[in-house]
């Protein structure tokens, strides 16, 4: 049977992977070359690296540092950070991603979702989007999580698979950090009305947490950085813990 | 050298790369003197089979492809690629394929209705399956294949489609399952096709692709 993915995020600035609580005070922890194959023989289902840079020379790090990773890891990679066109869709398909997620750029230009969806297939087009609860109803965040667009989370959702997204990416910026468990209440909600891949992103603190994530129906994957890359747990020792748990998994 | 038909469908990257980092010498091409001086072939694809069977006619190719199958060439069709071998493809209307492997395509959302399980159900309490089926699945594979020698059964292979082979049973070496059973990889002689992208499949596919290096 189909296994449920366990994806270590990767914010790449500068050439080196940071990672920050609640999207602040980001601290420096790694390589990325060198964290990608340890995640790779780790067990890692998939990975994902964002591109948290803005400037046009630190983009060409960036690729560099996919291609690198594409030529020696066999596993698919999503990449995300900075995309608005479909040039960069092409930019960093050519550097070896398998997949692309857009967030900012969606919101800034909807239409990116079909153009990209039609050009690459519905597969390779990744909504990635930060969520909050404003007034008891969830809405989309833009800029890292910094600034409240207004728009409904569960609208957003609807139209954005209806326009070709073919994969998810939930991040709640109400767990996000915290490591209280994902936010299951919100992944629930959009798991009702779409029929697309979702991975559930933000709130992990202990391997529980995912084996509860994997009993809501409509949930594919997990994904998480901090507690991967401080080692606090070791991807193989989740997949084994999960497998005991009676959750199909990849080992 | 390993030829790797290049007709305009699909991202090649991982493809090759996988392929170089196993030691195989590659040549993305839609040149027929290449794919007759190649010790291999390799036709990949993603997208549509419409769009994909039209590019790859466009190249001139296929008579080359079928005259290198018949002189014993190994052949590996990945994903769309493996499809393209089929007989025919009910993808969005009826197409015919190269018709090197005996079957037809047909699209995973139909059959699972037809067999009773709603692809996807928006309510708590019924297993849910989406398509397209992405992910990994585990393989299980007709043993003495040698494509498969380097692998053991029950080892996950990542899929990333929306169709997939039906009435293939003579050619059929491996399956997932996924609410029906889904044709994992195909065989007629020296032609090979796998639904799975074995260059995303980590070291299971590095393995499978080895596998074929070595024939």
């Amino acid at each position: 049977m189909i296994t449920k993915r366990i994806i270590p995020c990767l914010d790449v600035r500068n050439g080196r992977v940071v990672k920050g609580m609640n999207f602040e005070g980001i601290q420096d922890v790694s390589d990325p070359v060198e964290m990608a194959r340890f995640y790779n023989v780790e067990g890692a289902d998939e990975l994902v690296f964002y591109d948290i840079t803005a400037s046009v020379e630190e983009r060409g790090i960036f690729t560099d540092i996919l291609r690198k990773v594409a030529s020696e890891i066999f596993i698919p990679l999503t990449v995300g950070g900075g995309i608005n066109s479909l040039e960069d869709f092409d930019r960093v398909l050519k550097c070896g991603a398998d997949k692309v997620s857009v967030n900012s750029g969606a919101i800034r230009n909807p239409g990116i979702i079909e153009q990209a969806a039609k050009r690459y297939g519905d597969q390779c087009v990744v909504l990635s989007m930060d969520i909050k609860r404003v007034d008891g109803t969830f809405k989309i965040f833009a800029k890292g999580g910094r600034e409240n667009t207004g728009i409904d989370a569960m609208e957003w959702v609807v139209n954005g698979v209806n326009s070709g997204a073919g994969e998810l990416v939930v991040n709640s910026i109400d767990t996000d950090g915290v490591k209280g468990g994902f936010d299951l209440e919100l992944l629930d909600e959009i798991a009702a009305r779409v029929n697309v891949p979702i991975i559930a992103s933000g709130g992990a603190g202990k391997m529980e947490d995912f084996s509860e994530l994997f009993r809501h129906k409509g949930i594919d994957a997990g994904l998480a950085a901090s507690i991967f890359h401080y080692k606090e747990i070791k991807i193989r020792d989740l997949k084994e813990y999960l497998k005991g748990e009676g959750i199909e998994v990849r080992l | 050298m390993i030829a790797i038909i290049d007709y305009g469908v699909g991202n090649l990257f991982s493809l090759t790369a996988s392929l170089n980092y196993l030691g195989a010498e590659t040549r993305v091409t839609a040149d027929a003197a290449d794919l007759e001086r190649a010790d291999k072939i390799i036709l990949p694809g993603v997208g549509a089979f419409e769009d994909a069977i039209r590019k790859l006619e466009a190249t001139g190719l296929v008579d080359t492809i079928r005259e290198q199958i018949a002189k014993g060439k190994p052949m590996l069709g990945i994903c769309l690629g493996m499809q393209l071998l089929f007989e025919e493809s009910h993808e969005y209307g009826l197409y015919k394929g190269l018709g090197l492997i005996k079957g037809k395509v047909v699209s995973i959302d139909e059959e699972l209705k037809a067999e009773g399980r709603e692809s996807f159900v928006s309510f708590a309490g019924k297993e849910t399956l989406k398509v397209p089926h992405i992910g990994w699945n585990s393989l299980k594979f007709k043993e003495d294949e040698p494509l498969f020698r380097y692998i053991n059964q029950g080892d996950c292979v990542y899929y990333v489609h929306s169709f997939y082979g039906k009435d293939c049973s003579a050619g059929t070496i491996a399956t997932s399952e996924y609410g029906i059973t889904i044709t994992g990889a195909v065989r007629n002689g020296n032609v090979y096709g796998t639904q799975f992208h074995p260059e995303k499949s980590g070291q299971t596919g590095l393995n499978i692709l080895r596998a074929f290096i070595d024939m």
